[in-house]
């Protein structure tokens, strides 16, 4: 990637595109003080403060490499699997430091479920897939895994097209279907929050559609965090969105104010492609 | 284009932008008719409060347009419509402008009724001088009604009769003026008020130009066709060459 050096940020400004009173009128799910991410000796993530709002949608967007990612992956602790990455800072969720000590990891995984960019369904059947969290949890009961794997499906808009075979394998499902699945599986075990790591990029432009719809929908009950390429996703999809840039937030706004007006030229020249 | 075709995107949120934008257009397109009305009927019982209403009331006409171009902005950056969508939304930018400016000429008219109303004495042109502008406001007001009825329901044959319209409303106006500079020369008294009149006159005029607009936006937003610049002729023959085309 080719950078130019009138792009590097100047620290003294660097706060100043973060509008946090946009939230004002917002409840605010997780907190991010002050967070640095190191793999090995590199930085990947700059002092990052945030707020993400609760029963909202926030997209990160940013070229490649800007830390999007790896910031969502630091919501659930799935940078704990990285043996060379190492946390600094504070990420609060209701108000408790999920790096605290004492945190069980599988609780916060299963209250803050993700769904990433290639549908991984397990290859077991439709039911099982969405059944999978609450059989880990102990719950074998019949009548209940009927009742919420009916429930998750419908609520990833994949019910209609799947009840007449649930025992069919998942795998036999085509790519946006098994995105949809994925999503059914991760609210099957009620988590709070929902991250999406592009949920779409690997779907045609119609199950794209579809996807984003359902985005739409599920934010009533959780709050969703969503990592994308395709800033126009972002743009239709999310009610705030934060710019990142080599690690640093850049700008956070309404996504309406970053798309008509952002505050930062870099982010202007991020969104209306020239450059990243 | 079919009917309806704003509403059967995958994306709901989509189409309720789409419609409720929509429908703030019509919504404003009514608050412009009522303006126009109100102008009229002030101008013709020189009622100087209604006058002073109408003047006050364009500031909301303002507020549609600056509410309605805001929204279309924020269509534009976070849907990237096409096709038929992104005509809509072009289409609609243009319209308000034209809406803004009828309502501006509705105020200008309620302006010189109000002007009329306060200088009046005796040497003011009699209510019958009023005849024939109250005939070309009740033109013009139709044309603006007729005219967002097409936009409402996606209809380019009520387009083009608007269009023809227009005609009828120049030669009132030239009738008009051609009357009122015979009253200025027979009586230099009668100059002042006869002025306003005239001014009137031309407001309605230029309302009768604006639904033409209005017209071809609408067209364009249908047929996909630029209309705009061509006479009336070619206008209809541009419309109704894709009609053909489509069966």
């Amino acid at each position: 990637m080719s950078t130019n050096v009138e792009l590097d940020l100047t620290k003294e400004d660097s706060n100043d595109g973060i509008n946090f009173e946009a939230l004002q009128n917002e409840k605010i799910a997780i907190e991010v003080e002050n967070l640095n991410l190191f793999y090995g000796d590199k930085q990947a993530l700059h002092d990052i403060s945030l707020k993400i709002p609760e029963k909202k949608v926030t997209a990160f967007i940013g070229p490649s490499g800007c830390g999007k990612s790896t910031l969502l992956r630091c919501f659930n602790r799935m940078n704990d699997l990285v043996d060379i990455a190492r946390v600094d800072g504070a990420i609060n969720l209701n108000g408790e430091n999920i790096y605290g000590k004492g945190v069980n990891v599988a609780d916060l995984r299963r209250n803050v479920g993700m769904v990433f960019q290639k549908p991984n369904p397990f290859p077991k059947s439709i039911y099982e897939n969405v059944a999978y969290g609450l059989r880990l949890q102990g719950i074998n009961k019949r009548s209940v895994l009927d009742e919420v794997v009916e429930w998750a499906l419908k609520g990833a808009a994949l019910w209609d097209e799947v009840k007449d075979r649930l025992d069919d394998n998942a795998l036999g499902m085509s790519g946006g279907q098994q995105q949809r699945l994925v999503i059914a599986r991760s609210i099957a075990v009620q988590p709070e929050v929902l991250l999406l790591d592009e949920p779409a990029s690997a779907l045609d432009p119609i199950s794209t559609l579809k996807i984003e719809e359902l985005i739409h929908e599920l934010k009533e009950q959780y709050t969703i965090v969503i990592v994308t390429h395709n800033m126009q996703q972002a743009a239709r999809v999310s009610d705030y969105t934060a710019f990142m840039f080599m690690g640093d937030m850049v700008e956070f706004d309404k996504t309406d104010t970053i798309f008509t007006n952002p505050r930062k030229k870099k982010t202007e020249d991020y969104i209306t492609g020239r450059y990243g | 284009m079919e009917k309806g075709l704003f509403t059967k995107h995958i994306s709901q949120q989509f189409n309720e932008e789409l419609e409720n934008v929509r429908q703030k257009v019509l919504t404003m397109g009514g608050l412009v008719e009522e303006q126009i009305e109100q102008a009229l009927e002030s101008l013709s019982t020189l009622d100087s409060d209604l006058s002073k209403e109408v003047i006050e009331r364009d500031q909301k006409v303002n507020t549609y347009e600056v509410n309605i171009d805001e929204e279309c902005t924020r269509i534009l950056a976070k849907r990237q419509p096409a096709a038929g969508d992104l005509r809509l939304v072009v289409a609609i930018i243009k319209t308000i402008t034209d809406l803004e400016r009828v309502g501006d000429e509705a105020e200008k008219i309620a302006r010189m009724a109000n002007h009329i109303a306060l200088s009046m004495d005796n040497s003011l042109p009699s209510k019958k001088q009023f005849g024939a502008v109250m005939n070309l406001g009740n033109h013009v007001k139709s044309m603006i009604n007729q005219a967002l009825d097409a936009f409402a329901r996606l209809d380019v044959d009520a387009a083009l009769r608007v269009a023809q319209m227009e005609k009828t409303a120049d030669k009132e106006y030239d009738a008009i003026t051609r009357q009122l500079i015979t009253y200025m020369m027979e009586d230099p008294r009668s100059i002042s008020p006869a002025l306003d009149v005239l001014w009137s006159a031309r407001s309605l005029e230029r309302i009768g130009d604006h639904a033409r607009n209005i017209c071809e936006y609408v067209i364009y937003l249908v047929e996909g066709k630029d209309v705009r610049h061509v006479s009336l002729k070619e206008m209809q023959a541009l419309a109704s060459s894709s009609e053909n085309a489509d069966n």
